[in-house]
């Protein structure tokens, strides 16, 4: 018995160390509660249906952000993806797909890989020479696919499609002159090269699929060509056609060996009583269903913008079958075409519109228009004809459609390049607006303020029992009936404001809003203008709390070459755009800062700087610029150039023009600025010192105003390389502190808040990342404890830094941010693994003793050790990984202990965190039952204990 | 009206200018050649500016003699402040104005006169009343990059506050009293692997020494175990009796 005794204690211990080291993970039944992934593949380059089993629904998407991946036809769910290395290592080149294997050309010729299309396992893969990639084409014999060849600037290969083992490869002869440029073969035993040298003549090569020898090779002239892609294209049994817009004519050329022509065959348009658009270069587009057989002997010409001729090649002869003249665009060589919104099916024989084939396309009015189709033809059961679309738009949305029109899913592939966010509070409901809206008013009167008060409570009382009926009502349905949907009009904010709008800013132009709960888009916005360098930066002008005003949100695009710039104001709840005109900016902008001003409609004044230095505000109402006016010699800003490692301090005149007041400048040739970052605008902190083991205090250096400052060194050895931090006042321009890291390169990851930098680097020394923290602080005593003004701060602060390793390289860092600013800081750490690890900020402590003494025990301080370990619970995305994650953004709830963490990559995810774990939050599983009970129950026993003592006491007293 | 106003101002600013700039030439010069020789290091002037309108008209302040070499040093040869200048500083104060103060970019570390200079100025402001307000006691830092090129200059005054008082004596706004410093960037520690290394393995050495340290849970703790063992096996069997005992009472 005592064994059994002392078995249970010793279990119970190890419970107690397996549940405290378990409380920052999450609990299995937690999963999904509060976070949500999204995976996305990017914008589509290729894409295939799996057509080779008539039940397949599979539809593979090869994308410019280098995944690769399969999706289900019915809901767009992914089937399985692979992400390939990001940049042009990982570049999908080419997409071929024969029944079950798509063939993979990646890294510019680099790699060539099959697949598994089923299950999304690699065949196998091969390595080339790299660097030259010109084109791969399936070689087909007697009916069956069994090679691909690739054709490289002077290489031409044929592979075996079973396991890519070579068999053969030839050199092209004269590959230094002429420029090869696409491979064809028709399905009887050749494969052709086909190369030119431009405003000259045309190589064709004709090699025998078995042993790669050379049947037949052959220059034609064609001094009118530049470029066979562009202007030609193989039709029929193997005939070559190109079209000239000089004469313009035809051209065509007969590629079969038996042949032996050596002039091209013009035929001038006029002839076929044909004209080409003015300044348009006509387009040739034929088709090749299967890679075993020739290709179609109909061909689509494209004369003009909006005009695109069915062509047949018959014996010779060129035939005109229909002319679309009315169409807006035409995609590709499935024979169809989008005229408005409607896509009709046609026969490529008789050029005739099939039956029963229209569909009607309904597009997004906020979406892009359309860029790209891909069409799945199926036959029915009464063998007519049936499809199924798949529209790639501008906005790089992919939306499948039925016929006859009924959308099945849509997928905002935008969402794949995320490059900024913000998290906005929801609006109050209209109850809630109502008792805020008591306090805003003006008052009038002592009565009319008690019937304001009776009728705000009155309308209190209704919404409650409104509520609660609801509850009876819905108590009484099966669970699964309750739906608790969101949709744009049921938004409100929750009780702990932990449910936000996610506006999310991609670099298409695409905006949207996501609901943070649930991930699901409330709305989404195109913005049709955005150049395609533009950087963005997302303001938050008015936020929900100025009831009856609606929230607004500015978005600055701004183009990077020329520097102009546009505003986009838009309402961040329904994503409107707003009716505020936003100003027009005819110069260049280089700085744009939001002011903690307001105007009387409680928007944020937002001040912008362009290349003449003239300030512009908006919005420029009477009201704001006599605030400004007033404001004008305490508003500071600063500019960075650098290109010229250049960073100067302005002050605000009353006129608005400004004067610059500083003016430092790093040297060029020894080290260029990275990176500039200031603190958080909405960042508090709730302590101003920390206090030390022996009862003093160690106040902090909270300058809101200082700027970390990032510099590389230009020379890249590994023994000088440098990086460089420098801790600038933005006011002042005082150079508060500068430390250099030697031996030491980017790319430097930073986060400043409160009264530290974090910075990340690589050690070239030491060939491993490292992590360094610098802290400031003003000493014992403050200078000034109410306010901090950079102009009056005349001592330097007290600077501490420390180091440690860390045992992996970082994708991108980011604070937790708490509404208070009372909750312990920790660091989120975005790994390549796709992990998000949270790193106390304790660990990160230069006040980390290297001796342990009484005092530093006393302070709770970690002794120093040089590593920083990772810790699996210290993940906060258990296996959910996020692939190439690029940014982390944190936003405070209404919880002290809560921060909402939304990390975005190629993936999407969002949760919470909880730092200093959730101290004002009951658990899930807090006993109510027995809170309640032992307090009745002690309620009960005092009064009977009570009634008792009175009893006795009487007794006592008769005694 | 107002044109006749403002060039009324620029014709008094400019006749300011030039008797300045001609007594502070001289100065400058003077200063810089004697020093140049004794100490092998060079001068570059050092220029402040002061402006009712906030115009910038930088006038040398001084001769900075900045000395070379890999511990590099800063010396500083001022000139009081004139009469109208401290009357126009005295105003500057009373606007809000600010005082501004300028050095030439320059390489410490390069051999000849004509590599060190570089083209632009670094320049750093601090309020004309604090200036004013602390008796023109300033703490001037010059910053310099790894290989000693300048790129910054900060001036702060002490004490930095404006709060307003009157400076009656004019003897107090004549003679700057100036804390002048160069810095260099400081080298940012690596991890201390080394240090590390070395306490723990003092540590273990210590574990070593003292073998009670070493021993297990059970060895360091098997009479408390043995105890609470026997305690619980009397306890248990020892039940009867006490129950007993009870009744008795």
């Amino acid at each position: 018995r005592a064994a059994a005794a002392m078995a249970k204690l010793i279990l119970l211990w190890l419970k107690c160390i397996i549940l405290y080291n378990a409380v920052d993970a999450v609990f299995e039944d937690q999963v999904g509660k509060f976070d949500w992934r999204q995976q996305y593949v990017g914008k589509v380059r290729f894409s295939h249906f799996d057509t080779h089993v008539q039940s397949s629904k599979k539809v593979l998407v090869a994308t410019e952000n280098n995944v690769f991946a399969a999706l289900n036809t019915r809901t767009g769910e992914l089937f399985w993806r692979h992400v390939d290395k990001s940049g042009p290592e990982g570049n999908i080149d080419a997409l071929l797909h024969h029944g079950q294997d798509a063939i993979l050309v990646v890294g510019n010729g680099r790699l060539l890989r099959s697949w598994d299309v089923n299950v999304g396992g690699l065949n196998w893969e091969i390595v080339l020479d790299s660097g030259s990639f010109q084109k791969a084409c399936l070689v087909g014999q007697q009916g069956t696919v069994k090679h691909v060849a690739v054709l490289e600037k002077n290489i031409i290969s044929l592979h075996y499609l079973s396991n890519g083992h070579q068999k053969w490869i030839e050199n092209l002869p004269d590959s230094e002159t002429v420029d090869y440029q696409t491979v064809y073969s028709g399905g009887n035993g050749e494969v052709y090269a086909l190369g030119i040298v431009p405003h000259s003549h045309i190589v064709i090569i004709a090699y025998s699929t078995d042993d790669g020898e050379i049947i037949k090779q052959i220059s034609v002239e064609a001094p009118w060509l530049s470029n066979i892609v562009a202007s030609c294209a193989v039709i029929g049994q193997g005939v070559l056609i190109c079209v000239d817009s000089a004469t313009p004519s035809l051209y065509m050329y007969n590629l079969n060996p038996n042949m032996d022509d050596l002039q091209m065959t013009q035929i001038p348009l006029q002839s076929l009583g044909l004209e080409v658009a003015p300044d348009f270069q006509p387009v040739l587009v034929s088709h090749q269903p299967n890679s075993a057989h020739q290709p179609l002997s109909e061909f689509f010409l494209q004369l003009g913008p909006d005009n695109f001729l069915l062509l047949q090649f018959n014996n010779g002869q060129i035939v005109t079958l229909r002319d679309f003249k009315p169409v807006r665009k035409l995609f590709s060589i499935f024979l169809f075409h989008i005229q408005k919104h409607y896509i009709n099916l046609f026969s490529a024989e008789t050029g005739r519109r099939l039956l029963d084939t229209t569909l009607i396309f309904v597009m997004d009015p906020n979406g892009g228009k359309p860029e790209k189709i891909y069409i799945q033809p199926f036959l029915k059961k009464d063998d007519s004809v049936g499809y199924r679309a798949m529209v790639q738009t501008e906005d790089h949305t992919l939306t499948f459609i039925q016929q006859p029109g009924r959308v099945m899913w849509t997928r905002e592939e935008a969402l794949s390049d995320v490059v900024t966010m913000e998290m906005v509070d929801l609006p109050l409901t209209g109850t809630q607006a109502e008792l805020e809206g008591e306090f805003g008013k003006k008052a009038d009167g002592l009565m009319s303020m008690v019937f304001k008060r009776l009728s705000s409570q009155l309308i209190l009382l209704q919404a409650w029992i409104s509520h609660l009926w609801k509850l009876f009502y819905d108590a009484r349905k099966p669970r699964s009936q309750v739906k608790n949907e969101v949709t744009i009009e049921n938004l409100s904010r929750d009780e702990f404001n932990l449910q936000k709008m996610m506006v999310m800013v991609t670099a298409s132009g695409k905006l949207f809003g996501i609901d943070s709960k649930t991930g699901s888009i409330l709305w989404r916005h195109y913005l049709n203008d955005v150049p395609s360098n533009a950087a963005f930066k997302l303001m938050v002008q008015r936020t929900t709390a100025h009831f009856p005003h609606p929230p607004q949100c500015t978005l600055l695009i701004k183009d990077k070459d020329t520097g102009l710039t546009t505003l986009h104001v838009f309402n961040p709840i329904f994503g409107k755009k707003s009716h505020v005109t936003p100003p027009a900016l005819p110069q260049p902008i280089l700085q744009s800062l939001l002011l903690p001003l307001m105007d009387q409609d409680y928007a944020k004044v937002l001040l912008l700087v362009d290349d003449q230095y003239k300030v512009s505000a908006f919005p420029s109402t009477k009201n704001v610029l006599q605030q400004l006016q007033e404001m004008a010699s305490s508003i500071f800003f600063y500019l960075v150039d650098s290109s010229q490692g250049r960073l100067s301090g302005y002050r605000l005149r009353t006129d608005l023009s400004t004067e610059q007041i500083w003016e430092v400048v790093i040297p060029m040739e020894i080290q260029r600025i990275v990176s500039v970052k200031g603190k958080r605008p909405n960042e508090h902190v709730h302590s101003q010192g920390r206090v030390m083991g022996d009862r003093s205090v160690l106040y902090k250096y909270l300058n809101p105003n200082l700027l970390a400052v990032v510099t590389e060194s230009t020379d890249t050895h590994q023994e000088r390389s440098f990086v460089g931090i420098i801790l600038i006042d933005g006011v002042t321009g005082r150079i508060i502190h500068e430390a250099v890291q030697r031996k030491a390169r980017g790319p430097v990851h930073i986060v400043h808040s409160e009264n530290w930098v974090v910075y990340e680097y690589w050690s070239t020394k030491s060939r491993r990342n490292e992590f360094s923290v610098i802290e400031l602080y003003e000493g014992m005593e403050l200078y000034n404890s109410t306010v901090f003004s950079s102009l009056d701060r005349p001592h330097a602060p007290q600077v501490l830094q420390q180091s440690y390793i860390f045992p992996s390289a970082i994708s991108t860092m980011e604070a937790t941010l708490t509404e208070k600013g009372i909750t312990s800081r920790h660091l989120l750490i975005g790994l390549p693994s796709g992990g998000i690890l949270s790193l106390p900020k304790m660990f990160l402590d230069p006040r980390r003793p290297e001796i342990v003494s009484e005092q530093s025990r006393e302070e709770n301080l970690i002794p120093y050790a040089p590593e920083l370990m990772i810790r699996t619970e210290w993940f906060i995305n258990y296996n959910q990984s996020i692939s190439r994650v690029r940014g982390i953004h944190t936003s405070p709830s209404g919880l002290e202990s809560t921060c909402l963490v939304v990390a975005y990559g190629l993936d999407i995810y969002q949760t919470r965190v909880y730092p200093s774990k959730q101290f004002d939050v009951l658990k899930d599983d807090y006993d109510y039952m027995l809170i309640s009970s032992v307090l009745l129950a002690l309620f009960f026993a005092t009064m009977i204990s009570k009634r008792l003592a009175e009893v006795k006491l009487l007794n006592r007293a008769w005694r | 009206m107002a044109r006749v106003v403002q060039s009324k101002v620029a014709v008094v600013s400019t006749v300011f200018f030039v008797c300045l700039h001609f007594a502070c030439c001289n100065n400058g010069r003077r200063v810089g050649d004697a020093l140049e020789t004794e100490f092998s290091g060079f001068s570059v002037p050092l220029e402040h500016s002061f402006e009712v309108d906030d115009v910038a008209k930088f006038q040398v302040r001084g001769a900075l003699l900045l000395k070379p070499g890999r511990e590099p040093g800063v010396s500083l040869s001022q000139n009081p402040l004139s009469d109208e200048d401290r009357t126009k500083l005295k105003e500057v104060a009373a606007v809000d104005g600010l005082y501004r103060i300028r050095v030439p970019r320059v390489f410490l570390q390069a051999d000849r006169q004509t590599e060190r200079q570089m083209e632009g100025y670094l320049t750093a402001f601090v309020r004309a009343c604090a200036m004013v307000e602390s008796h023109l006691s300033d703490v001037i830092a010059l910053h310099t990059d790894v290989s000693g090129y300048l790129i910054g200059v900060s001036i702060v005054t002490l004490p930095g506050a404006c709060r307003g008082t009157e400076v009656e004596d004019e003897v107090d706004l004549e003679i700057f009293n100036t804390t002048l410093s160069i810095m260099a960037p400081v080298n940012a520690p690596g991890p201390e692997t080394a240090f590390f290394l070395e306490r723990m393995e003092q540590e273990s050495e210590k574990k070593g020494k003292n073998p009670q340290e070493q021993k297990s849970f059970i060895a360091k703790y098997w009479y408390l175990i043995l105890g609470g063992a026997i305690f619980l096996m009397v306890t248990n069997s020892a039940q009867p009796p006490a129950g007993g005992g009870r009744e008795q009472s």
